[in-house]
């Protein structure tokens, strides 16, 4: 790989644009997709493999190509501060996820107690409404109070999050579905929380919840019978 | 412990290192590692990344350090039916094809 072509794949990277390496096995030769012009197989296999978020071959004109996807790191957004979410936050670092913290109670989400995570002190409607969460994107409510997890349930469940869990026993969440339900969710959006949130690992310490939450998540991710709560 | 290979690899390159990147491009079978999978070596020794459980790095690691000396890229194949396998022993019995090149 050319210095040049290494700085600019780190550059679309840096700046979070989805793009695809295009590798010629014969002797190297490389573009980057979509700033360089391809011809429309190529084109095609590389948005494919955008699309599809794995890598790919492809023979054209008796050539063997590697189409490697670089997408944008998978999100995971924690709201609350609290002691599962200080255990949480590098879990999903460690998994490859950019992790955003949101809790608009000062002493909680502080960067003493969440050192390099990104914080977001805004109100959760307000927070998840700039964030956005897409299809990549992991969301944890911990709060227990339904002043800062409904409002952002409420957002995500009218978002395409991948996942979508809450913190709380089942009569804490009988009480939240009674809620949501008020605030205009049908049963089939309520059935995508994960709730209790984990899988059932007996999970009793603040890291060993945190484990159970990334393993669903990731099992989620990956399409696995334990994704379901 | 950063998974972004790529990054830890630009880095050293950056800092003046030798620098040759082998990735997975195809697997077939058991292989540890999917495609996409990448292992950066640089001249001094230092390596970060994987492209197997342990079984070909060492292989790789001396077609790298040719590709750092001599410029370039080759394509390796492992697998039960490549006596090479044998030789570094890919336990799994799965198959792959791994790229290796200078990266600078």
């Amino acid at each position: 790989m050319t210095p040049e072509l290494l700085s600019r794949l780190q550059a679309a990277r840096a700046a979070q644009r989805s793009v695809v390496l295009l590798t010629r096995l014969s002797d190297g030769e490389q573009h980057l997709w979509p700033e360089d012009a391809l011809p429309g197989a190529l084109a095609d296999a590389a948005q494919q493999a955008l699309n599809s978020d794995r890598t790919a071959t492809l023979a054209q004109d008796g050539e063997s190509w590697f189409i490697q996807p670089f997408n944008p790191p998978l999100r995971l957004i924690i709201v609350g501060a609290v002691h599962a979410g200080q255990a949480l936050a590098p879990l999903g670092a460690a998994m490859g996820f950019a992790v955003t913290v949101i809790d608009p109670r000062g002493s909680f989400a502080t960067e003493e107690r969440f050192p390099g995570v990104t914080l977001n002190h805004d109100w959760p409607d307000e927070a998840m409404a700039a964030l956005a969460p897409d299809a990549r994107t992991a969301v944890v409510t911990l709060t227990h109070d339904p002043k800062l997890d409904d409002p952002a349930l409420d957002v995500a469940l009218k978002s395409p999050a991948f996942y979508i869990g809450a913190l709380g026993s089942k009569r804490t969440h009988a009480k939240r579905v009674e809620r949501l339900r008020e605030l205009g969710h049908d049963e089939a959006a309520i059935a995508r929380i994960a709730a209790p949130v984990g899988l059932d690992i007996g999970a009793v310490t603040a890291p060993e919840i945190a484990l159970s939450i990334i393993a669903q998540i990731v099992a989620r991710r990956r399409g696995q019978k334990g994704a379901k709560a | 412990m950063s998974e972004d290979i790529l990054t830890t690899a630009a880095e050293w390159a950056a800092a003046g290192e030798q620098v040759a990147l082998a990735t997975v491009v195809e697997t077939w079978g058991s292989s540890p590692r999917p495609a996409g999978s990448m292992l950066a070596i640089t001249a001094s020794g230092r390596m970060a990344g994987s492209v197997s459980g342990g079984c070909i790095e060492g292989a790789v690691a001396d077609v790298a350090m040719q590709a750092m000396r001599d410029g370039k890229p080759q394509l390796l194949d492992f697998g039960i039916s490549d006596e090479r396998a044998w030789e570094v022993g890919l336990a799994c019995g799965g198959k792959l094809k791994v790229f290796v090149e200078k990266l600078g």
